[in-house]
Parts: structure tokens; sequence; C-alpha cells
């Protein structure tokens, strides 16, 4: 994910003068191609993710559209504040870029794990939050950033992701998509669970059973006319996501679901409130947090 | 250019008259920053009304100087300034913090023109100057940033790694003032956590630091004229200022951090400013 973010980064800016990019010392071996083709236009500002923030918006403000890149924890929740007052508040065309969704981080231990970012960038007016399920939701999604006014969140997984889509799907900022239909059971994915979500629909479909798979790669705003037209069919809808059960995708469902007053079988799969202290790899963890129990 | 006596003594009228629209709007609102919005009256009035470039017809003027107000809380200073300066109607003033306005607590950036940032937050305000800078740079602009700090807000981490990047991109076109006051919402900065010797510290942060009495016209206007010239480095200047300074009513009393003036000392302090007893 975070090459063919890069990728389209260059892409861009070989016609668009405006494309900044900043880090917080974390370009090493995924920006390098950045720096040498705009070396004008790639700061590493050192390891002071703050001011880092503070920098992109006076360079949004004169114009200029500024990816800051880093670790998630590092570029959302270290500089909470000053993303809510130099990107929310003042609606700059700044766009947070974290890799490392949920466990992909694995053995680097919970410091280095991002399963609270999501609830707190969706808590941010005037925020977008784009969580990519393959790379070719990165590039859709990264490409439609060009035009965008306000900040946006990018979560991405890390590297080496499979392509679940074709280059035929439609994908946009603030839209479901479905990648498979199915009557009996409704499946909604963010961010990195895609490709496990379509693996156990396929396994649902061995036992006779029908799911549909919705990727959602927008959190925010979340499409609601997508998840309703759910609700109105009257199928159980499962959300699945790398991200504390508090705030994220489910929740976002959970709330459209609330709001439209009707009653749907509802579950939400996520991290159970809690931090992974065991070592080990992003498909250990997900199994020993139950992220990976498919429910029957 | 050197600045002429006559000059001086306008920016000085104009520091007063500035000083008696920050004590009228506070006590009409009865709520806001008096002791920090005093103090730096007359940093603020040699920027506006000496050096710095802007057309308040026209806020987004690419070519204007970009201002900063990093402590946010002084707000009535800067509102009069922009005021003063034809940003908005004079009459705009009364409306601070009521109903509506556009005067909000801590400047919105969103609501009123002439406010460049929305602060309020401190701590935050030099990072975005860098980031100004940087652009100007970049673009090759001759646009200059001037960035207003206070002297408690240093005790914010952010600022030293601004400190750091402001030197590190050799941005000349910054200029960085902090109004070293003293004195801090629960008392006197020296008690509360210590930040002398702020000049040895800019300094060591790669910075020219120029340390000047903040309520010398005369001092601030020099400075502001010789930071212009500094190459190949941003500029810090610290004014020594007197928090709440223009009546012997505020002038270094820590209670006027937050509260405004009663009516009988607002009359006290007209008084002595209309008689020019502060200078």
């Amino acid at each position: 994910m975070r090459t063919t973010f890069v990728n389209c980064l260059i892409d861009r800016a070989k016609i668009d003068n405006r494309i900044f990019v900043i880090t917080p010392d974390m370009g090493f071996s995924v920006l390098e191609k950045f720096k040498e083709q705009f070396p004008q236009r790639f700061l590493n500002v050192g390891i002071a993710e703050q001011n880092a923030i503070g920098v992109a918006a006076g360079l949004a403000l004169s114009g200029k559209i500024v990816y800051v890149y880093s670790i998630i924890p590092f570029v959302t929740m270290r500089c909470f504040e000053q993303v809510r007052i130099d990107l929310a508040y003042m609606n700059t065309n700044v766009r947070l870029v974290g890799v490392g969704a949920g466990l992909a981080y694995g053995p680097a231990g919970a410091t280095h794990h991002a399963i609270e970012d999501i609830a707190i960038m969706r808590a941010l007016p005037n925020m977008t939050v784009c969580c990519p399920g393959d790379p070719v939701e990165v590039r859709a999604l990264i490409n439609q950033s060009f035009a965008h006014k306000g900040p946006i969140y990018f979560r991405l997984n890390k590297n080496g992701e499979t392509c679940i889509h074709d280059d035929s799907a439609r994908i946009e900022i603030g839209k479901a998509i479905t990648v498979k239909e199915g009557k009996d059971i409704a499946l909604i994915t963010t961010s990195n669970m895609l490709e496990q979500g379509l693996h156990w629909v396929k396994e649902w479909s061995l036992q006779g059973k029908q799911a549909a798979l919705i990727s959602m790669p927008t959190v925010k705003p979340i499409d609601t006319d997508a998840i309703l037209q759910l609700i109105n069919r009257n199928i159980p809808i499962i959300t699945l996501e790398e991200h504390n059960m508090i705030g994220g995708l489910g929740s976002a469902v959970a709330e459209v679901i609330a709001d439209a007053g009707k009653a749907v079988v509802f579950k939400r799969i996520a991290i159970q409130d809690v931090y992974s202290h065991l070592v080990g790899s992003q498909q250990l963890l997900r199994s020993k947090l139950g992220l990976d129990r498919r429910p029957i | 250019m050197a600045v002429t006596e006559q000059q001086l003594q306008t920016l000085k009228d104009r520091a007063r008259r500035i000083r008696i629209d920050i004590l009228k709007m506070l006590t009409d609102c009865g709520s806001g920053h008096t002791g920090g919005s005093l103090s730096a009256a007359d940093i603020a009035t040699a920027l506006y009304f000496y050096k710095m470039k802007y057309d308040p017809r026209k806020p987004g003027w690419k070519e204007r100087d970009n201002f900063i107000l990093s402590k946010g809380h002084a707000a009535p200073l800067l509102y009069t300034v922009l005021a003063q300066a034809g940003y908005f109607e004079h009459a705009e003033l009364c409306t601070l913090r009521k109903i509506g306005s556009r005067l909000q607590g801590h400047p919105d950036s969103k609501c009123l023109p002439g406010v460049e940032i929305s602060t309020g937050s401190l701590g935050q305000g030099l990072s975005v100057a860098n980031g100004l800078a940087l652009a100007h740079k970049l673009d090759k602009a001759p646009n200059r940033v001037y960035a207003l700090l206070g002297d408690g807000e240093l005790q914010e981490g952010q600022i030293w790694e601004a400190a750091m990047t402001a030197a590190h991109y050799k941005l000349d076109n910054l200029c960085a003032l902090v109004d070293n006051n003293g004195l801090q919402i629960d008392g006197p900065v020296a008690k509360v956590m210590g930040v002398e010797p702020i000049t040895d510290k800019w300094r060591a942060f790669g910075w020219e630091v120029l340390d000047v009495d903040g309520h010398d016209m005369e001092k601030i206007v020099t400075a502001l004229d010789k930071a212009e010239t500094i190459k190949g480095k941003p500029t810090m200047i610290v004014c020594r200022t007197v928090k709440g300074k223009g009546s012997k009513c505020f002038e270094g009393k820590v209670e006027f951090h937050g509260t405004t003036p009663t009516k009988e000392e607002l009359a006290t302090a007209m008084k002595e400013l209309e008689e020019g007893v502060c200078k």
C-alpha cells in the first residue's frame, strides 16, 4: 500500500507543483523516490511530530497540498491537538498518511500498533477518514485526494497486500464498494481486513450461505445510504476491522442502524478494548485477539 | 532608514489609543485577558503601524506579511490593532465574546479577516509560522512572517521543535517576538517553571537574538529593522515587558492575566493613559 501511495504521489507531483511531502523521519525505504525527484518538495522535519503538523498547515495555508507521512500513532496521536486546530478547525489541505494499520507492526509492540486511530480521527469535524483495503483502493483514493478540500486521514496497512479489486472497480471517497452480492449475510470490512473478509465469504459460500461483501474504505463520512439499503433488506450485518471495538467501523455502522430505528441482527468483530502484550506477527495477533474467528 | 522623532510620537500615541480600546472592550465584555494584551501593545503597534506590509481591503493579498498571534489569549490586542488598521469597523470591537460576534475569545481565522491562523492553544503558532516562511522561501517571495509568543508559552515543548526547525531551514524571513512580561496564570514564570536564560536558549538554537525593552518604541522598531537585515537565520526579539502595562491598576499584577477591569479601574486607567502618565 505504501509503495502505491508514493507512486501515485510522484505521478501527480510531476504535473502539480503544489504537492509536498513531510515526514518526521519515517521516510526510510519508502519516500526516497519522491525525495530524489522533488528534493525541494520533500521535508524531513526531524522527530518532532507536533511541529510537523504546524509546518504542514503553514504550507497548506500558502496553497500547497501537503502529505505528512509516518507510522500511525506518531502522525495521529502524538500530535492530536495540532491536527485538531491546524488541520480540522482551520480546514486546511493537509493529508495525514499513516502506515501500520491495526496490528501491522506486529512484533514491534503496542507502541507501534494503531487500534484507536479511526475513533479519534473520526471525532474531528472536517476530517475525512480513508482506510483503504487494498492497493487498488489506495490508488483511487489518493488520486481523488488531490482535488479534495479539507484534511484527510489515510490509514494504510504496510506493504505486500493482495489486490482484491480489479481496475474496473468504482471507488470513490465516501462510497461503499460491493465486492460481492449476497442475500444471507452482509459483511462490511474496512482497511486491512478486506482480504480476510473475502476468505470468509468464500467459506460461507461452501456452507451454502450467500454473503455479501462490502468494503468501506471511507469510514467518515460513512456511506449511510449503502448501510440503510442493507438494513432495509433485513439481513444480518457483520462489521470486521483491525481496530478497537470503540469508535471504529463497527461504531460508525451501529450509529446508522440506531438512527434508522429498525431492528436488524448486527455483530461487530473488532479488538475487545485491550492492548496486545504478546510478541508476534500481525496474523498471530489477529488470531489471539479473535479477529480471525468467522461467525457461523 | 532611522525612524524619525515624529514617527515615534505617532506610534506612541497609537499604542496609547490601542490600550484605551483594549481596556474599554474588556471592561464592557467582562471576560478576557487584560495583562497579556496590554504588555504586548507596543510590540503589536510597531508591527502593524511601522513594519508590516498588508492591505486591510484585501486580507488575502499575496504580498502581505503574515502575523501569527501564537499567544492567542491576547486576542483583544489583535482585534484592536486590526480594527484600527482598517480590517473592520471600529464599532465592532465592543462585540468581543458576545453572542454572534466575529470576535471569539481566542482568534478564529474562519471568522474575522486579518486573523491569519486560529490560536488559543499555546505553543503552536511558531510551527505554522515556519510553514508559511518556508512556503515564501520556496516560492522566492519577499513576504516576511512575524510570530508573537508569550514567555510562559516557552514552556511548551513544541516551541523548541519549531525553534530547531526555523534555524535548520535558515528562515531569515521569520521574526519571532516574545512578550517577556514575567507572569503566567498561576504566578511568576520564574516560580512556576523558569524559562530563563531566554536569550541564551534561542541563541543556542541557532537564532539571531535581540534583547529590547518592549515598551521603548524606538528600540522595538530598530530591532524590527535590524531583523530584516539578518541573513541565514531567523531572528528572535526578546521584549522585556510589564504585564498590564498602561495603568498602575494592572501593572505587574498576576490576577489580571485573565480578569477584566472594573468600571472604576477603567476610569483610573483612562485618566492615566489620556494624560500620558505612562509612556
